[in-house]
């Protein structure tokens, strides 16, 4: 506990103590006033001088305005007992109020407990141990098994298996050798490894992912603003009307040659006062988002700002880009089809082998796919033909592979066609070999993905892609996407955006989603621009308005599920409180309430509604 | 030039107050404070002197909440 809650708590307690004392002394008159000003003054003092200065100020329409005068009006009228017990109230309020926001405040950077505490650094006289702020870049490091890496870089030497869950939400540990590069933030769990800094802390993953969960609760989301600015109408429109309470009906009365009871009316004008104390959706509105955020970042979801989780939570068009994104963004050998005579493996290796140096993705492929090559398939005179493929001399004979242009300029015409991926046709000496398909695959969770964006109330997916129609319709199929938009040139996709962000409904907002390295218009341009796998890539981080922290597609609807809950508590809170102060300010006007009623209504709403509001930071079974 | 500093101020409608009245004095471009993280951020218009902004900035924040603390 802090040191000013201490000092709240002892102020709350002796205060507390003395009305209780008071109530049992039968003093009366002056006495009496001046017993109950001593218990008054002590728990109200902060107030009182809050309110004078915002007079002073010329701001004085705050919910300290609304409880001096409740209460110097209730001391006034001889309700001595009252006047005490609604600061009493109202200061246990909001040290509640204070207490709870630091608890989240607490509980969010426990969740984002990514920090490393030091670095250990290589120097002339062995490993010496200093704030991860001190290292230069191109530094040596040093990571222990158990330790947190300090910073980014690239591994010199060692093998071990790295925990990234602090910053991807994942718990699949990731093996890494030397000339990995490796972000700052992970866990090393088995093995030494050396380092060698490749950026400075400021600029390392943690640094910047600390600095982005931080900023965020500084966008405000427009549900935010609306409170700020009802505030500033209300306080001052609900002083006006106690006014009116307090001096018309007496008047009426007057006029009506009844008396006028000014006591009575006075003291129902002072009882609407501290009901109408906006406390408790001031209060609980930001820390709803503030939990939404920490509790979306603790599972690898880094929402800028409360702006965008009220975007994604409204968020019913969803337009992926497909490369990368929905599928794996690198090509894989998905079928062998060899003419007769052939085997399968000497087509790949021979494919493989002719390929051998090119660094085209496809022959990447390859490589993988044929493993280690026999000696005797070592290719010589290799020759690229660009957008068509390779010719080279294997084992003495001349092999083509590549696209059917190329088979077609060999006199050769291939039969066989892919839906999906790419071809590459295999020819020795002129004779047609066989074909084998090459495609980027859709990754393992992005048919779930899909599936759960639409169970979320998704209504349209949409799949733009730069690909040809035929591979982006049959991924399209496979991941249950029925809009597909391809061929597209990067300057299509940002019209084609355009195009759908125009078709929605006001009130509902677009998400698209990349990779965050060359959709940045795009993702600019969304409602909400998301930006997948975005770990370790600054470009990303930067461009999007929400990132996720790893590649895989379904943290995009964990990441709306968790926006509508806290969505869900914004508006449970605004009702609620709204809906008992309409009931009690109504019951307070007519005399039914008095000002112990308003009270503890004031103070019972406040502590519901920030008791709600922390729920929001619960994100576990979502 | 933009800024970040650790705030201490223990009211969210203090906080807003105080962003408020400190985004009329001449010399910021904007002022962000976050009554839930405890941080403020400060845009800086040009040629103007961090630590005598800070001080003005101080002044203004004690007036409307007496307890309000910028750290650095």
């Amino acid at each position: 506990m802090k040191k000013r809650h201490k000092k709240a708590l002892a102020r709350i307690g002796s205060a507390a103590l003395l009305l209780i004392v008071l109530h049992f002394l039968p003093v009366e008159g002056w006495l009496r006033f001046a017993l109950y000003l001593v218990p008054y003054l002590v728990v109200g003092y902060g107030v009182l001088r809050k309110a004078a200065l915002g007079v002073v100020n010329r701001q004085p329409f705050d919910e300290n305005l609304l409880m001096a005068i409740a209460t110097v009006g209730a001391m006034i009228l001889g309700e001595y007992p009252e006047g005490v017990a609604v600061m009493l109230f109202y200061q246990i309020g909001q040290l509640f109020e204070d207490y709870a926001v630091g608890k989240s405040r607490r509980n969010i950077s426990d969740l984002m407990d990514i920090r490393p505490d030091y670095a250990n650094l290589e120097t002339a006289d062995g490993i010496a141990q200093v704030a991860p702020e001190t290292v230069a870049v191109g530094s040596t490091i040093v990571v222990k098994p158990g330790e947190r890496v300090p910073l980014d870089g690239t591994v010199l030497e060692g093998v071990s298996t790295l925990n990234m869950a602090a910053l991807t939400g994942e718990s699949a540990p990731r093996d890494v050798a030397p000339g990995d590069a490796i972000i700052s933030g992970s866990v090393n769990l088995t093995g030494v490894l050396r380092l060698r800094a490749d950026k400075a802390y400021d600029d390392s993953t943690v640094a910047r992912i600390l600095e982005l969960v931080e900023n965020a609760s500084m966008k405000k989301a427009r549900t935010e603003h609306f409170i700020t600015k009802f505030a500033r109408w209300y306080t001052p429109a609900v002083c006006i009307a106690a006014l009116a309470l307090a001096i018309l009906p007496p008047v009426v009365r007057l006029g009506m040659g009844l008396p006028a009871n000014w006591g009575g009316w006075v003291y129902r004008a002072l009882t609407f006062l501290v009901i109408s104390c906006p406390c408790a959706m001031v209060i609980s509105i930001p820390l709803s988002f503030f939990g939404g955020i920490g509790g979306a970042s603790a599972r690898g979801i880094l929402i800028k700002g409360s702006s965008y989780l009220e975007l994604l939570a409204k968020t019913d068009r969803v337009v992926f880009d497909k490369t990368g994104t929905l599928t794996r963004g690198s090509f894989e050998v998905t079928g062998v089809f060899p003419e007769a005579g052939v085997t399968e493996t000497e087509l790949l290796q021979l494919a493989a082998a002719a390929e051998r140096y090119s660094d085209h993705p496809v022959s990447r492929s390859l490589q993988q796919a044929a493993g280690p090559l026999p000696e005797a398939m070592t290719a010589a005179d290799a020759q690229e033909l660009s957008g068509r493929g390779v010719i080279a001399v294997v084992d003495g004979k001349r092999v083509a592979a590549g696209n059917l242009a190329l088979m077609r300029e060999l006199g050769l015409e291939p039969q066989g066609d892919s839906a999906a991926g790419t071809l590459v046709h295999v020819a020795r000496e002129g004779q047609y070999l066989g074909r084998i398909e090459i495609a980027d695959r859709p990754k393992p969770g992005a048919a779930g993905a899909v599936a759960a964006l639409r169970h979320c109330g998704v209504s349209r997916v949409v799949m733009l892609t730069g690909d040809r129609a035929q591979a982006a319709e049959a991924a399209a199929r496979e991941l249950g996407i029925t809009e597909v938009r391809s061929e597209l040139l990067p300057a299509d996709k940002v019209a084609e955006l355009d195009r759908l962000l125009a078709e929605g409904e006001s009130g509902r907002s677009l998400a698209f989603v990349g990779d965050g390295i060359n959709d940045a218009p795009v993702l600019a341009r969304a409602d909400v621009g998301v930006a997948m796998g975005a770990i370790g890539s600054d470009a990303a981080i930067e461009a999007a308005d929400v990132v996720l922290m790893d590649d895989d597609p379904e943290k995009l609807a964990l990441a709306m599920r968790i926006s509508r809950k806290t969505m869900r508590i914004v508006w449970q809170n605004i009702v609620f409180a709204l809906a008992v102060k309409a009931v009690c300010l109504a019951l307070g006007a007519l005399g039914i309430a008095g000002m112990w009623m308003a009270i503890f209504a004031d103070v019972g709403v406040m502590v519901l509604c920030v008791l709600n509001a922390t729920r929001a930071l619960v994100v576990k079974n979502l | 030039m933009q800024k970040k500093y650790g705030i201490e101020v223990d009211c969210a409608n203090c906080a807003a107050a105080v962003e408020r009245k400190l985004a009329e004095l001449d010399g910021l471009e904007s002022v962000t404070i976050s009554y839930m993280a405890q941080k403020m951020v400060v845009t800086y218009a040009d040629g103007v002197d961090e630590r005598t902004m800070l001080r003005e900035m101080r002044k203004v924040a004690r007036r409307i909440e007496p307890d309000f603390e910028i750290e650095g």
